[in-house]
């Protein structure tokens, strides 16, 4: 199972073993991490659950598509190059040792 | 007893859906959309969950879901489950509709994926931040205004006003005949219901309200910069056609008011009833959203659609024919103990991620976020100006096919 690690927004960081398959989003709220809010449930249309893809993965997910990338324009917070929407980054093998960041606010 | 599967009457399939394989399907003798129900639906719901992962309502001879997953399940596969065939118990295939069909919420992929897209654009996240210090001054106005009143009806004066007093001018429409708007959802809502009274009668008197809205789609009544007017920009971006636009605004008008005025009504009588809850609110406002947030999930003011099978299919263990329309239950899934802990209490603090009270997957209501703007606004201005609230007469229940919610709540606010 790829290890995926979410710095939190008070400086500690966890790494969980995470499911192919789910999304980046759903790793994170089944294991209670409140930076993400996800109203929407993971259906790309409210843009809470932001997130800021460590520099060193940005280029190794999957291209972002069209809906996220207008999405991403609304986000609460900043919106900076290593934005994307943690609902549409899906877990693959590849993705072993993802390091993620949240920004100061969802909503 | 379950002596067919098809839920239509002639339909010339004989057996497509029939076998013994149907028979342990559990049939229940559950109205969901008579007065009964709608006064007190919990016990119905739970047997309903609580029979198995797909029932058969002999009453509408129709199959339906009520457990979380089930639902959650119809939800996102559009393919095997389609809307094209009406989201309500006509089935388009067989039956006329009463109105044209939605482009979006009656539509299948791959047409509704560009129709879709439109809508989600004109409503997305960047437009709900232009939008956003109005809707919250006008919330604040408003409440400033319940306040100096003291006793007023939430419904009327809260639940319905505050909308009316922000959408028809977001969407850009005119002043004149806006009295037609809650009257037209309320027949749209309750055209998806079987052919009970409610239904015949709200088609019967819709003939002025369709009109009204018909004309305030078009593009001349539609004022620059509003959602209709966006609309209509995508036709000379080449998005939509022409002829798409006015259908699109309609959408707006059918589904954009009734369910937040019953959405903040649900969030008002959740917050009169709860004082626990409205204390935690009070002492921090920011919780408004979520508050919000969870009365839709408890109160559930969608609380059902169909959709009909393209192809025999399997729920649960039971075999299912093509052709058969489908009832989710989103009020039940909601309140799943196999999904929900406590499900029965109002939290304001409950993870609340993945409900379904506004659907799942490519059609979940793409005004959601126009929906919580209203609620965040309206909860949070209350939370900063109002010591208590309390019910202070007769709270009555209004009936519709679809829609949860009430006809009268009368309550008083008392200042800080």
């Amino acid at each position: 199972m790829p290890i995926i690690t979410f710095i939190r927004l008070d400086g500690g960081s966890v790494n969980i073993a995470a499911d192919i398959g789910e999304s980046a989003m759903q790793v994170a709220t089944r294991n209670g991490i409140d930076e993400i809010v996800a109203e929407c449930g993971g259906n790309a249309m409210c843009a809470t659950c932001h997130v800021y893809v460590d520099e060193n993965w940005i280029d190794r997910l999957a291209a972002m598509g069209e809906e996220e990338n207008a999405l991403l324009d609304g986000v609460a917070a900043e919106r900076q190059p290593t934005s994307r929407l943690s609902c549409q980054i899906k877990i693959k093998q590849d993705l072993d040792g993802l390091v993620l960041r949240f920004p100061e606010r969802q909503v | 007893m379950v002596t067919t599967g098809s839920a239509g009457v002639g339909d010339g399939r004989a057996g497509a859906a029939s076998g013994s394989v149907l028979s342990d399907i559990p049939a229940l003798d559950v109205d969901p959309f008579a007065i009964e129900f709608f006064e007190n639906p919990y016990p119905a719901q739970q047997a309903l969950r609580e029979a198995g992962p797909v029932v058969h309502l002999d009453n509408w001879n129709v199959y339906a879901v009520a457990r979380y997953a089930e639902v959650h399940a119809v939800l996102n596969d559009p393919l095997t489950f389609c809307s094209s065939r009406g989201v309500g118990l006509s089935d388009f295939a067989k039956e006329k509709p009463w109105r044209p069909p939605s482009l979006i919420l009656e539509a299948d992929p791959p047409a509704h994926t560009r129709t879709r897209a439109v809508l989600s654009r004109v409503l997305s996240p960047a437009v709900m931040k232009q939008i956003r210090d109005g809707f919250v001054a006008a919330a604040e106005a408003e409440v400033d205004a319940l306040l100096a009143r003291g006793s007023f009806d939430a419904i009327a004066d809260l639940a319905e006003a505050y909308p009316l007093s922000v959408f028809p001018d977001a969407v850009g429409l005119k002043q004149q005949g806006r009295e037609h708007l809650l009257p037209y959802a309320g027949v749209v809502f309750n055209a998806f219901g079987p052919p009970n009274e409610l239904r015949q009668t709200a088609i019967e008197r819709s003939q002025p309200h369709q009109a009204y809205v018909q004309e305030q789609c078009q593009r001349d009544n539609l004022a620059p910069g509003g959602f209709g007017a966006c609309i209509y920009a995508r036709v000379d971006a080449g998005d939509i056609t022409a002829a798409e636009a006015p259908m699109l605004v309609r959408s707006l008008l059918s589904a954009g008011i009734d369910t937040t005025v019953n959405g903040l009504g649900a969030a008002v009588y959740c917050l009169a009833r709860f004082p626990e809850e409205w204390a935690r609110l009070r002492n921090d406002p920011s919780l408004a959203r979520n508050a919000f947030e969870e009365a839709v999930r408890f109160e559930s003011p969608v609380q059902t659609f169909f959709r009909t099978t393209t192809k025999d299919v399997d729920i649960g263990g039971h075999d299912i024919g093509e052709g058969e329309k489908i009832l989710m239950f989103l009020g039940a899934a909601n309140r799943d103990p196999r999904r929900w802990a406590d499900p029965d209490r109002y939290d304001i603090t409950r993870k609340t991620s993945g409900h379904v009270g506004f659907g799942a997957g490519i059609h979940m209501c793409v005004g959601q976020l126009v929906a919580r703007l209203e609620g965040e606004a309206v909860l949070a201005a209350l939370a900063r100006k109002v010591a208590t609230i309390e019910i202070t007469g007769p709270v009555k229940r209004r009936y519709n096919n679809t829609l949860r919610g009430l006809e009268s709540l009368p309550i008083t606010l008392k200042p800080l």
